[in-house]
Parts: C-alpha cells; structure tokens; sequence
C-alpha cells in the first residue's frame, strides 16, 4: 500500500517537472505564472499522499500553508502588473 | 486488500491521471486562456479525487475534515488566480488564439 502510494507521488512529480518546461519556455510571463500555479497545486497534491504514505499528519498543515501561498503569489503577480501599468499612466 | 482500500486506490490513480492531463494540456495548447482552462480545471478534479480517495482511508473525523478544508480552499484559490491571470492578460494586450 505504501510503495503505491510513493509510486503516485512519482508519477505527480514527473508532472510538476513537466511544467518547468513550460516555465523555460513559455513566450509571456502569464504563462510562468500559470506554470507556478499548476505546481502549487501538484505540490499540495504530493504533500497529501506523503502524509498518508509515510504517516505524517504534521504535513496536512504544510500543504493548507501551500495551498495559501499558491494563492498569494498569483494575486501578487497581478498586482505587480498591475501597479506597473498605472505607473506608466501617470 | 479490503474493498475500501482498493476503492481508495482507484480514485487516487484517476486524480492522477487529471493531473497528466493539466500537464499535458498545459505544454500542449496553444495560448494562455486554453492553457488556463485546461490547468485550472484538470487539477482540481484531480485534488477532488484524491481528496476522496484519501478519505476512505483516514481514521479520524478531524484529519478527514482537514483534507475538505484543504481541498475547498485550492478550489477557491485556483479559480480566483485563473480569472485574475486571465484578466490581467486580456489587459497587456494578449489576443486568443483563432484558427488563420
């Protein structure tokens, strides 16, 4: 059951890698971030199943603070254009 | 192995697979709004099912709650950032992709 479980964890990282290609070579800086996005995502995903796996409950409350995180980078990205543009406005 | 570990078994090798399926989506489409769409929805039915699938095996009602939490929470997150990512795209300027 727990080779399994680690063999998923596996199989969830080969996918986050996948997105570090689309980091290299996305053409804007949206699709960095969507690449970030999506491994904020994979990684709450991989911390779930190693808690699991390995029996740790401690890392449930390190994947709730990565599933915060994720979303305040998004948010700041945002802002950052967004502060940008209106500076040029000005 | 019982039936519930092997239910559990299932639905976590299918959230998987969504999540391959937003990879591959992502580096396979050709503009930012259907990468987004792709990413944003395969991952969170992907966490859906594992989630789920994580449920047939916790023990306690406190780390089962805990997995709904976390998992409610990405939902949120994930939607608001896609539709933020997306605006501020539409905003620089960037046209979606059409067939030439």
């Amino acid at each position: 059951m727990t080779q399994t479980l680690l063999l998923f964890v596996v199989v969830l990282l080969a996918s986050m890698v996948a997105g570090l290609i689309r980091v290299k070579r996305g053409p804007t800086s949206s699709d960095r971030m969507l690449a970030a996005q999506l491994m904020g995502t994979t990684g709450v995903a991989i911390l779930l199943l190693l808690s699991e796996a390995i029996s740790r409950p401690a890392l449930l409350d390190v994947a709730l603070v990565f599933a915060l995180l994720a979303a305040v980078t998004g948010i700041a990205f945002v802002q950052r254009y967004h502060a940008m543009e209106t500076g040029e406005q000005e | 192995m019982s039936i519930l570990d092997m239910a559990s078994l299932v639905l976590i090798a299918v959230g998987c697979l969504f999540f391959i399926a937003g990879s591959v989506g992502m580096l396979r489409l050709p503009d930012v709004f259907t990468r987004l769409h792709a990413t944003t929805k395969a991952d969170n039915v992907g966490l859906g099912l594992l989630v789920l699938g994580l449920l047939l095996r916790s023990g306690s009602m406190f780390v089962a709650s805990k997995l709904v939490l976390i998992w409610l929470l990405v939902l949120v997150a994930g939607a608001t950032t896609c539709h933020l990512i997306a605006q501020s795209a539409v905003r620089r300027g960037e046209r979606p992709w059409s067939k030439r």
